[in-house]
């Protein structure tokens, strides 16, 4: 469990990483929590020439109100997201989703951005902040540029953020007042998702007024369940209603089969787990 | 009165030191001028090999040599299998670097050392082998057709075929006779899937060869075996060679194997003339480290239809992997004898094929063939209730020896010395409020709750304390079963105890001073543990097989008694007075009907000095003893698991767990039950988690624990558990083992739970580990054929 040599700075402004990822060739890889990079250069899957570590770049950590949305810092680590104030009273569905998030350590050293930016299909934040309708601040050498969430998750391990950029904060609009739930499905405490889903429900009277899902490991991307979503607009706020549109969760998917369970069966557990996180947000 | 040691709930001596990072692991040891090693592993699981380049690796910065096969050919040997279970055995020559052939995905090829474990690590990728692609034989049942040869030079896949017949050894009737008449025939297939025993300390092996002896720590269960078979192997003289297994993070049978990397490691040091290390990566660990279980288990239970069972057939296909390990073959034969479990059946045979296929090869894990067997009759016991609409606990009350009946002689030919099958099943019940939990299982069935709800039952036996020699001689075992202890008293009166045990997490210090202090009367705190040291404790056979108390117990006792005989005699002396009048109590003899009194201290002391010993007396306070059991140990108990299954996502939880466990008299109520929730979590793990898997060229899938699913803390339950205590007759503890007990016993009752849950929905049986999916999938396909009742 040794990676290859390479080599290491730690640049303690962003102007200052900008200048060194574009001198730096294209051999370089960010570092933010480590969490996912370091495992994948001990097994040697990658073997950066150069690492830039991301972590003395005050500007890029932290929770802020930024009026009718919060600014989180993309070297924000995931307990953090999971229990800052700001984020629990206005985007709560992150902090539930990130305190899912592996284990203690894990989440004081893995990032909202790099969990972000690595895009593993089984990983918890990209389906909230898809369904959170998120814009990325992308800082690259042209200047800064903004991404939608809908744009910015291109394929497996893929995002819009180029070579030579930078993600620097995630926008994420408020939802005060709106139920949320994070239904995460594994089959040890500790595990990435089998399949997740993230709902988020503005409840009026007795119905519900507009939903937003985001299934996690369905296809190479995080999805909207947007079949679910349609379905729920104005719907009566009852179990029946809500089962009957969680049958729709799947349309759309495109989910890889392995050993915790084939295409066929996440088909189904989207629509379980639909039902579940709606029933937990609208707090049926 | 001092208070008594034995059945103390003592914190270990030996956590302090562990938990507190203060531990010495082999990994942690660094010598002046050490070198590393790094292995290349064949990528292939079945390969010829055409060409080891190893030009590049050589001139890599820090590399300081490079092995290969042809390279130590003449001097590696064949790594040693000590169970040859027929005369007919047939294996493979198990070279610790693979020379023309490789047969498994892991296989060694080549070893870099190199001054720093970066620069070996670094060179292992420009080591350039070619290799000739050969067909691979991965699955059990094609292995038996012999089709595809995991090693074509063999001509076959079958090592041996080992037969136990009732009939024929006169323990019982013919099991032909019991299956043609049976008023019931259950026939069915079971899979043991393959396993990973995952300790969490990696393997590791340092060996120095620059003094007069070879020393070599390692990360082992066995320094004696380890020892004498490494002088075997690579012809070293055994008094060259020192083996020191310091701290070992745990081992579940995993670490009771002669390795590759331990004879290569020694290649290594005596090639450079310098201390050497290799550390294993976790992923080397899952793909190289030996594997257990893997059988497929083909079983017909005849019976009465009121429920008596009158034979038992068993065909098992084993799985040895690539090579026979230390033990491989003789694992499931262990098994053999585990079948009949705590019935009287009158007839059993049971045959089993031992099969070559091109994966790790399979060896001892935690239970080691009598899980496998456990695993089989208690779902078949409960299979036989399905059939003939009894309760599954009657259907068992029926064919259990009942305590009565002890010594008991198994259709199997074990004699089970003492047990109480109804009293540990009484306490179960009363804890796990069976009655209450079938009555919230119907009414879940009428509402047709999401959530059902189901029991499972297990009621285990094993054989432990491995084991009688004779009896080991009989199957054909290379070596004997005893063990060895050493009592040593020192001038101040503190005790040494060296034992032939070594402990690698069981927490044999603690309880060995607690035996030690109970016999000879002195406090805990004066007894000094000493194992794990070939220069230490000379003779020995080691840990494994829930021996440690049993065997090696029995032999530190046996030196405690012969102790105090030998200070009798000095006592005597001391106080003029004669030894029939002396008696030992409380650490001191006294002299019947007098206040005079000599502690064993005194007695020391004097012994040391030696200026007034009796003639003919030598001057030490020392002792040896060797202690080969006469028969095994037989614990038992009753586990019942309370499953919920989901059945919208498949998901199985243990919502209750009760077991009650008799395992004889108890050193240590704490130590037994870090040793039962350890067990328990392993179990379960077999029965709802661990498998592992093979892609179609046989590379291990499940190479990493985000594949490998080892369940933690947070996944298993709070655990309700209790004992019975029906002492051994066979050890004058009367201590039976426990430390496979629950592993042995929890995988049937979860799988029997999860069954119970879902059999009502037309499920028939779900293939370990009844994963969430599998368990849909078995929902699915039970609706699709129309089983829904
Ligand atoms: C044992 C374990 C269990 C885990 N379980 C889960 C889980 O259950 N759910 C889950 O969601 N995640 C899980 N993770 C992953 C965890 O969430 C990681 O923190 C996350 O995937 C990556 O974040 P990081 O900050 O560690 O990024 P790093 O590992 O440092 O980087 C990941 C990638 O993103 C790039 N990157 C990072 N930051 C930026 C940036 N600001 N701009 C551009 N590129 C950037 C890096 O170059 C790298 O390619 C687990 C990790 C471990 C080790």
């Amino acid at each position: 469990m040794i990676p290859s040599a390479f080599d290491y700075a730690a640049p303690e402004t962003l102007a200052e990483a900008l200048s060194l990822l574009g001198s730096a060739g294209d051999d370089v890889k960010l570092l933010a929590g480590g969490q996912s990079l370091i495992p994948v250069m001990k097994l040697r899957l990658a073997d950066p020439s150069m690492v830039i570590d991301l972590g003395r770049i005050a500007e890029l950590s932290g929770v802020r109100d930024d009026g009718d949305a919060l600014l989180i810092g993309a070297m924000t680590p995931h307990h953090q997201v999971a229990t800052d104030p700001l984020v629990a009273a206005h985007v709560p569905l992150l902090a539930k989703a990130a305190a899912t998030v592996a284990d203690p350590q894990v989440r004081h050293r893995g990032t909202f951005g790099g969990a972000l930016v690595h895009a593993d299909p089984a990983g918890d934040l990209p389906a909230p902040a898809l369904a959170a309708g998120a814009t990325f601040i992308i800082a690259g050498p042209g200047g800064e540029r903004r991404v939608a969430a809908a744009d910015f998750f291109q394929g497996y391990f893929s995002t819009a953020v180029g070579d030579g950029e930078i993600l620097t904060h995630v926008r994420v609009p408020k939802y005060t007042g709106w139920g949320a739930h994070y239904e995460k499905f594994t089959r040890v405490a500790q595990q990435w998702s089998i399949v997740a889903v993230a709902a988020m429900v503005r409840v009026e009277g007795n119905s519900i007024a507009e939903a937003r899902i985001g299934l996690t490991n369905m296809a190479s991307t995080p999805l909207r369940a947007t079949a679910v979503e349609e379905a729920l607009a104005g719907s009566p706020l009852t179990l029946e209603a809500i089962t009957a549109a969680s049958a729709h969760a799947a349309e759309g998917s495109d989910p890889a089969s392995d050993l915790n369970g084939d295409a066929a069966y996440r088909k189904h557990l989207a629509a379980v787990l639909t039902k579940r996180a709606l029933v937990a947000a609208a707090g049926l | 009165m001092t208070i008594a040691e034995v059945g103390r709930a003592r914190l270990r001596k030996e956590d302090s030191h562990l938990i507190t990072g203060r531990s010495r692991y082999t990994d942690n040891i660094t010598l002046p001028g050490m070198l590393h090693l790094a292995m290349v592993r064949s990528p292939f699981a079945h390969a010829r090999i055409t060409s080891v380049d190893v030009s590049a690796a050589k001139s890599s910065p820090g590399v300081v040599a490079v092995l290969t096969g042809s390279d130590v050919a003449a001097e590696q040997g064949s790594l040693p299998n000590a169970w040859p279970v027929t005369a007919e055995q047939k294996a493979p020559a198990h070279p610790a670097i693979a020379v023309d052939e490789v047969a498994f995905a892991g296989e060694v090829v080549a070893c870099i050392i190199a001054r720093s474990a970066a620069a070996a690590r670094d060179a292992v990728e420009l080591v350039d082998v070619s290799y000739d692609e050969l067909p691979v034989v991965l699955d059990l049942e094609e292995a038996a057709t012999d089709q595809v040869l995991a090693h074509p030079g063999l001509g076959t896949n079958t090592s041996a075929t080992w037969v136990f017949d009732s009939g024929e050894a006169g323990t019982g009737k013919p099991i032909s006779e019991a299956l043609a008449g049976a008023e019931v025939l259950i026939e069915r297939t079971f899979y043991q899937q393959r396993l990973i025993p995952a300790f969490m300390e990696p393997r590791s092996t340092v060996v120095d060869p620059t003094g007069e002896q070879i020393t070599v720590w390692s990360a082992t269960q066995i320094p004696h075996i380890l020892r004498l078979m490494l002088a075997l192997t690579l012809g070293i003289p055994e008094s060259k060679l020192r083996v020191i297994a310091p701290d070992v993070g745990g081992g579940f049978g995993g670490k009771l194997q002669v390795t590759p990397e331990e004879a290569i490691t020694v290649l290594a040091a005596r090639h450079t003339g310098k201390p050497c290390k290799y550390t294993e990566t976790r992923s080397e660990s899952l793909m190289a480290a030996h594997h257990g279980r893997a059988q497929v288990q083909r079983l017909r239970l005849s019976a009465t239809k009121e429920g008596i069972v009158t034979g038992l057939d068993v065909k098992l296909l084993a799985d040895m992997g690539a090579y026979l390990g230390l033990v491989t073959s003789g694992v499931p034969i262990l098994g053999a004898f585990m079948y009949n479990s705590i019935y009287k059946f009158p007839a059993y045979r049971f045959e089993c094929t031992n099969l070559f296929t091109n994966k790790a090869w399979t060896d001892a894990y935690r239970g080691a063939g009598r899980p496998e067997a456990t695993f089989a009759i208690e779902r078949l016991m409960d299979e036989l209730a399905v059939e003939l609409g009894m309760d599954p606990l009657e259907v068992r009350e029926k064919n259990w020896i009942t305590h009565e009946e002890f010594p008991f002689t198994s259709v199997a030919g074990l004699e089970y010395d003492s047990g109480n099958y109804e009293a540990a099943t009484a306490k179960a019940l009363e804890l796990f409020d069976y009655e209450g939990l079938r009555a919230e299982q119907a009414r879940r069935r009428e509402a047709k709750d999401p959530v059902q709800l189901g029991i499972g039952i297990s009621t285990f036996t094993e054989m432990c304390g491995l084991a009688p020699s004779r009896v080991l001689g009989a199957l054909s075992y290379a070596a004997g079963g005893w063990e060895h202890a050493q009592v040593r008293v020192l001038p101040t009166g503190n005790i040494e105890v060296v034992t032939g045990s070594s402990a690698h997490g069981q927490g044999h210090e603690t309880a060995w001073s607690q035996l030690v202090a109970d016999k000879l009367g002195v406090p805990f705190e004066n007894v000094e543990v000493l194992h794990g040291d070939t220069q230490i404790s000379q003779r020995g056979l080691d840990t494994y097989g829930s021996r440690s108390l049993t065997v090696g117990g029995m032999a530190v006792l046996a030196a405690a008694d012969k102790v105090i005989e030998k200070a009798k005699v000095i006592a005597a002396h001391l106080m003029e007075a004669s030894e029939d009048d002396l008696e030992f109590a409380e650490g001191k003899f006294k002299v019947r009907g007098t206040d005079q009194s000599t502690s064993l201290g005194e007695i020391a002391f004097a012994t040391f000095s030696a200026h007034n010993l009796p003639d003919g007396v030598e001057p030490n306070l020392d002792s040896d003893a060797t202690f080969d059991p006469q028969n095994f140990s037989y614990p038992h108990g009753t586990h019942l698991a309370a499953m919920e299954v989901d059945t919208e996502t498949g998901r199985a939880t243990i919502r209750k767990y009760v077991c009650v466990d008799d395992i004889g008299v108890v050193v240590n109520p704490l130590i037994v039950e870090g040793q039962v929730h350890g067990g328990l979590a392993q179990g379960i793990a077999q029965a709802l988690y661990e498998e592992a898997v093979h892609d179609d060229a046989g590379t291990l899938v499940t190479g990493s624990f985000v594949d490998y699913l080892v369940p933690g803390a947070p996944d298993l339950p709070h655990y309700t558990t209790a004992r019975t205590e029906t002492p051994s007759t066979t050890n004058q503890l009367g201590a039976k083992g426990v430390g496979e007990a629950g592993t042995i016993a929890s995988t049937p009752a979860i799988v029997n739970g999860v069954l119970d849950a879902v059999r009502h929905l037309g499920v028939k049986d779900i293939r370990m580990p009844c994963s969430p999916s599998r368990v849909w999938a078995a929902l699915e396909e039970a609706k699709l054929s129309g089983g829904v009742q």
